[in-house]
């Protein structure tokens, strides 16, 4: 589970632009990732179990931490990161790996993509850490305990692909997979005494540089100003229509 | 406790929060962080887009009262061990602060069943009256309601006449309670009767009563200025049947019990009051920028920024004097005089900040499609139920005059 800025939230640059400024911002559960701890969670109340949650990034991420123990998930591991160590998408699949390895895992599920960086690879770069199966984009997940198997469907561009494959395996969760939960109020404060276990990230021994490096941000160019017709509305109406098809060049 | 007690009369330290362990300290802990924007979150999506059907039809949807239920919202005052939240006083205010932002009448029914509905089981019931009422009306499947008010019984609530004899291991109960918020759909009645008409006040006792005990009707429900959607009635005990072992507390104390609910309710009914005064400075901010005459924002005015300025310096007050009468309350300080105060104060806020809402909106104030004009309603109850402004005025009078002169 991965803590991103709310979309909604206003993106400012740091000086030297590679990084976001993270002053100010409002933090949420990445919406994929709670999509896919809702399965989890599902998946827990059909056939029992135990829902792990493991996260990675600095100490704010506790606050997404809690949020999803509240939600319900049993426990969680929080690799701890600080601002010193760079990062690429690589290096926290294997991070993560690493922790799945130690706790022990039947389903590894993931949100299909953080909607920050937009990367779409952790869920995938895990699998192939561990040597999983791995089936992404799923809007339809059924297990069948007895034989060990999965069941999913993927939302392809006009068309659903049913596959199958064994446990363990890791799957990524795309929007219409569940309606995550919202946590009630019991739930928050029974969060409160659930365990997390923190891994330092120096303690994983990673000491790989990343493969990948954020050589610098921009901006998108600013929007311009809108155009607001007023007057008759017979003629903006005419104007309008003109203005679409002449400069918009949508009709 | 000792020091405590001597902390709240007189010793001004009590402002800055200094005293050796007991720090006031009102920073909210992450999980009431979390649980005032799960409320928000709530409100957004569950209640507030049926304002105006409530509004309309003096009715809270079925589907919003279940939802409700499941977020949690009927446990504030129940133990955890009783299946409820167990939040401190403090704790519990800043939920209601986050509640009172939104259609009073709704969270009338949620104030009701936590506050005077269900706290004088908290306080005062057995274990096993605890352990039977308290799971069911932490989930919300039994709500909560308090019975004291009579036809001739307000403001001297001593003067109720229901009357409770004993009757071998029962009490037969007869008489009328008016104005009872939530009497429609409650199971669980906290009833004040008398047991002992020769003795006054002393000769009251609180019983436990259940909807469908025989002998038990509710009345007519009343049309009321605002808070649409909570309902109070008349309630009926004709030759009603109570088994003994659901006297509340002891007998003869159902008068002080009753007076200790209503001084309880106190902080968690100005804390609605400060979330709604809190929602009214946010539209009138809001407005009064976007509001433009004689070529500018109103805002601009300054008679605006000092109605502005007004409303936001009374919310400020409020709000300290609320969490410092809650936090007194979680030292298990008596705080009748304070709580009274705090009463008055809260509604006296209400009522004004309302009135510079409505003012600030000019004709849009008085509109009922907008929201504005409905909180102007619901504000005026605040000065009358649970003790009106000028009996907690006796009230803080009563305890000045204990001090030696
Ligand atoms: C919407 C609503 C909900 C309510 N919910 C409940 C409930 O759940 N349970 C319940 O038991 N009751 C409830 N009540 C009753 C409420 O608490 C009483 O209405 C209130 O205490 C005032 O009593 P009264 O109406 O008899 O007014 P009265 O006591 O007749 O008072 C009339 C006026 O005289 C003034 N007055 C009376 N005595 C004095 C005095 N000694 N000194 C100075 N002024 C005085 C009062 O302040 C008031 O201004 C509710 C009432 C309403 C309207």
């Amino acid at each position: 589970m991965k803590q991103v800025p709310d979309t909604a939230t206003l993106i400012r640059l740091q000086p030297g632009a590679k990084q976001i400024e993270t002053q100010g911002i409002k933090w949420v559960i990445n919406p994929y990732d709670e999509f896919a701890l809702e399965e989890g969670l599902r998946l827990k109340e059909r056939w029992g179990g135990e829902v792990v949650l493991v996260a990675l990034g600095p100490a704010r991420v506790e606050e997404a931490i809690r949020q999803g123990l509240a939600m319900g998930a049993d426990r969680a591991v929080h690799v701890l990161t600080n601002d010193a160590v760079e990062l690429d998408v690589w290096l926290v699949a294997q991070a993560l790996a690493r922790v799945c390895r130690e706790e022990g895992y039947d389903l590894i599920l993931t949100g299909k993509q953080a909607v920050d960086d937009d990367q779409a690879q952790v869920g995938p770069l895990v699998a192939v850490a561990l040597g999983l199966p791995q089936v992404t984009v799923v809007v339809q997940l059924a297990i069948d305990a007895e034989s060990r198997r999965l069941r999913a469907e993927r939302e392809l561009e006009g068309a659903i692909e049913v596959v199958e494959a064994p446990l363990p395996a890791v799957v990524t969760a795309q929007r219409g997979l569940n309606e995550p939960r919202y946590p009630t109020l019991p739930n928050i404060m029974k969060a409160k005494r659930k365990e997390v276990r923190t891994v330092a990230w120096e303690s994983l021994g990673l000491e790989a540089a990343p493969l990948v490096r954020i050589e610098s941000l921009s901006l998108p160019p600013a929007r311009p100003a809108a155009k607001i017709l007023t007057g008759d509305p017979e003629e903006a109406a005419r104007e309008l229509a003109r203005l679409l098809r002449e400069e918009a060049h949508v009709i | 406790m000792i020091a405590i007690t001597q902390f709240i009369d007189i010793d001004p330290r009590c402002i800055v929060g200094e005293k050796d362990g007991d720090m006031m300290d009102f920073t909210l802990s992450p999980e009431i962080l979390q649980m005032k924007e799960a409320v928000r979150d709530f409100i957004a999506r569950e209640v507030e887009p049926y304002a105006q059907q409530i509004e309309e039809e003096d009715q809270v949807p079925a589907s919003i009262l279940d939802a409700s239920k499941a977020l949690g919202l009927f446990g504030l005052s129940i133990p955890e061990a009783y299946g409820g939240l167990g939040l401190s006083m403090v704790d519990k205010c800043a939920i209601f602060e986050e509640l009172g932002k939104t259609i009073n009448g709704y969270t009338t029914i949620l104030g009701a069943h936590n506050g005077i509905g269900s706290v004088g089981i908290v306080a005062f019931g057995t274990d096993a009256q605890k352990a039977y009422y308290l799971p069911k009306m932490a989930t919300g499947e039994w709500i909560g309601a308090f019975a004291l008010t009579e036809p001739e019984a307000g403001s001297n609530a001593a003067a109720i006449r229901t009357t409770a004899v004993r009757r071998g291991r029962r009490y037969i109960l007869n008489g009328q309670k008016i104005y009872i918020t939530n009497a429609p759909e409650a199971h669980v009645f906290t009833v004040m009767a008398v047991t002992d008409p020769s003795r006054g006040a002393k000769g009251i006792t609180s019983f436990i009563v259940e909807r469908d005990f025989p002998g038990f009707r509710v009345g007519k429900v009343e049309k009321k200025m605002g808070l649409h959607g909570s309902h109070s009635a008349q309630i009926f005990f004709e030759n009603l049947e109570v088994p003994e072992e659901n006297v509340l507390g002891k007998e003869g104390e159902g008068y002080v019990n009753a007076l200790k609910i209503l001084a309880n309710g106190r902080a968690g009914l100005a804390a609605r009051s400060l979330g709604s005064c809190e929602y009214l400075l946010d539209r009138s901010l809001q407005y009064a920028r976007e509001r433009h005459q004689f070529g500018k924002p109103i805002f601009e005015q300054q008679i605006i920024q000092h109605y502005l300025a007004e409303m936001a310096t009374d919310i400020e007050t409020l709000r300290w004097m609320m969490y410092r009468v809650a936090w007194l309350v979680d030292q298990g300080a008596n705080v009748v005089k304070e709580a009274a105060m705090l009463k008055l104060y809260g509604s006296e806020v209400y009522q004004r900040v309302a009135d510079k809402a409505v003012q600030i909106h000019g004709g849009l104030g008085y509109i009922s499609d907008y929201p504005i004009e409905r909180f102007y309603r619901d504000a005026r109850i605040t000065r009358i139920y649970e003790g009106t402004s000028e009996i907690q005025k006796n009230i803080i009078a009563a305890a000045l005059n204990k001090t030696k002169n």
